[in-house]
């Protein structure tokens, strides 16, 4: 049961989604660089570095690049 | 030609539309060739740490859509780092970790090791391909080396792309193995750093050997994440994380101060221990969205917990706008808030049994952060762009639990006032 409730609510989100979205003609402005989920790749992996050394948390947006012996 | 040539294009847009952790450099990539991004990073903290970072980062996408990224980094720190123990009305004098000479913390001020000093080197390599028309396979190695610690990681993902590519549905996974080498060995858990008149508190040789010269640690990391493509302007992404750590996660050059449990003056100090293991989980939300005029609101919001009671929130924002054609700026506030640990505590009080873990290490302590600042960008050409950043970043704690005596007279979170500033340069050929 317990298994099959994470598998029920991915099936639902995925089908919520499907309602969602644009056609391939229509993505010119998500195509944009600045639109990219992670735009500015290396400052991005700077401030995860820095946080990571000066705070109890790290990571959740994706991995990291490598241990660290800051923290 | 032509029409080939086009349609390459168009694929390639759209592709890096859709996924998240796969796509990772910044100049739209999708057409074959090289794409190399170099930065400099220095932060600097007002009477502690310096840190000077430069990186190098570079990207062949092949002519089939593969990547093959490598990125570099040196990190180069000096400076003065807290060393656990509170602040006191009298001269603390304590030896250096390495047990080679020792340094003397004024009355009223924060004990700082001012002997923190190290270069970090960390190399990566990534391999990104295409299995089908709607999967992504990823698979990278990491690599650090600094003086007293090593790590080696491995990561791998796959993506999936759903609803006609306005879906995309991520799984990763990710393992890393640290050792840690600390000059003068591994020091005993409480351990007492016996305070020595006239010649500060002693390494405790012996008992230090016992425990060895180096301890490991290993973490996993899970993630589960999913990016949909709302409508023409607006992207969102939400990722569930869950990373386990087993190993050594004390910090052998940190301390607790035993104060006198009525003045609160201390008497001792004995180094940290914290539990061997640690379990954290993280929700992940970020949209972004594209304004009719062409400017980009980035929001994100990450709420973290962990075994060890720790409850974080985070919350970040950028807006990115043209000055002119070539020329943007993106100014970007980032709050943070935690909870303490709870086997945190500034300072342990005589007569007390030992609890079974503690640690005085203010980053597991009850605080702000606020960071705000800028970037400003300047494109040079449809191939190349060169950028800065300037951020301040500020840290303001909470005391936690009762201050005993003399510590009722001072800070026990003195604040923290950090700057950061990057150079950037990208360019593509």
């Amino acid at each position: 049961m317990k298994r099959l409730i994470p598998a029920v609510l991915a099936c639902l989100l995925l089908n919520a989604c499907s309602s969602l979205g644009v056609q391939a003609w229509e993505r010119g402005t998500l195509a944009k660089e600045e639109m990219q989920l992670v735009s500015d790749p290396l400052a991005a992996a700077f401030d995860e570095h820095i946080y990571f050394s000066k705070e109890a948390s790290s990571g959740g947006a994706g991995f990291g690049g490598g241990g660290c012996g800051c923290n | 030609m032509q029409l080939m040539s086009n349609k390459r294009k168009i694929t390639g847009l759209l592709a890096t539309a859709t996924c998240s952790l796969l796509n990772q450099n910044a100049v739209a990539q999708e057409i074959p060739g090289w794409y190399v991004d170099t930065a400099v990073l220095g932060y600097t903290e007002k009477d502690r740490v310096d840190a000077v970072e430069p990186v190098i980062n570079a990207t062949r996408i092949f002519d089939d859509g593969a990547k093959l990224n490598v990125k570099f980094v040196l990190d180069s720190l000096t400076g003065a780092s807290p060393n656990g123990a509170t602040i006191s009305d009298q001269i603390q004098t304590f030896t250096r970790p390495s047990g080679r000479g020792g340094y003397v913390t004024p009355a009223g001020e924060l004990p700082l090791d001012d002997t923190f000093k190290d270069t970090r080197s960390a190399l990566s390599a990534n391999y990104e391909f295409s299995l089908n028309r709607l999967t992504r396979l990823s698979a990278g190695l990491a690599f650090s080396d600094e003086y007293d610690f090593t790590s080696i990681g491995f990561n791998s993902s796959v993506a999936r792309d759903f609803n006609n590519k306005n879906t995309t549905l991520l799984l990763g996974f990710a393992y890393e193995s640290d050792t840690i080498t600390p000059e003068g060995g591994i020091p005993v858990r409480f351990g007492s750093v016996r305070l020595n008149p006239g010649r500060g508190p002693k390494w405790e040789d012996e008992e230090r050997e016992r425990e060895g010269g180096d301890e490991d640690k290993t973490v996993t990391d899970f993630l589960v994440g999913v990016t949909q493509v709302i409508n023409q302007r607006m992207l969102m992404q939400l990722n569930y994380s869950f990373s386990s750590s087993d190993g050594y996660h004390t910090d052998p050059f940190k301390v607790l101060s035993v104060v006198d449990r009525t003045s609160g003056r201390p008497l001792d100090y004995l180094y940290e221990n914290r539990p061997d293991s640690r379990e954290k989980q993280s929700i992940y939300w970020k949209t972004k969205y594209s304004l009719i005029n062409g400017n980009v609101l980035d929001l994100s919001y990450r709420y973290l917990w962990d075994d060890w009671d720790i409850v974080s929130h985070t919350v970040d924002a950028r807006y990115l706008f043209d000055l002119t054609d070539r020329l943007y700026l993106e100014p970007h506030v980032r709050y943070y808030t935690q909870q303490e640990a709870e086997f945190f505590s500034h300072s342990l009080r005589s007569g007390d049994a030992l609890p079974q873990y503690a640690s005085a290490d203010y980053r597991l302590g009850a605080f702000d952060g606020l960071t705000y600042g800028t970037k400003l960008g300047y494109r040079l050409s449809n191939r190349s762009e060169v950028s800065m950043r300037l951020e301040f970043y500020d840290q303001r704690g909470d005391t936690v639990g009762t201050p005993i005596g003399i510590q009722n007279n001072y800070d026990l979170f003195p604040n923290l006032d950090a700057t950061i500033f990057q150079l950037s340069y990208s360019i593509r050929f």
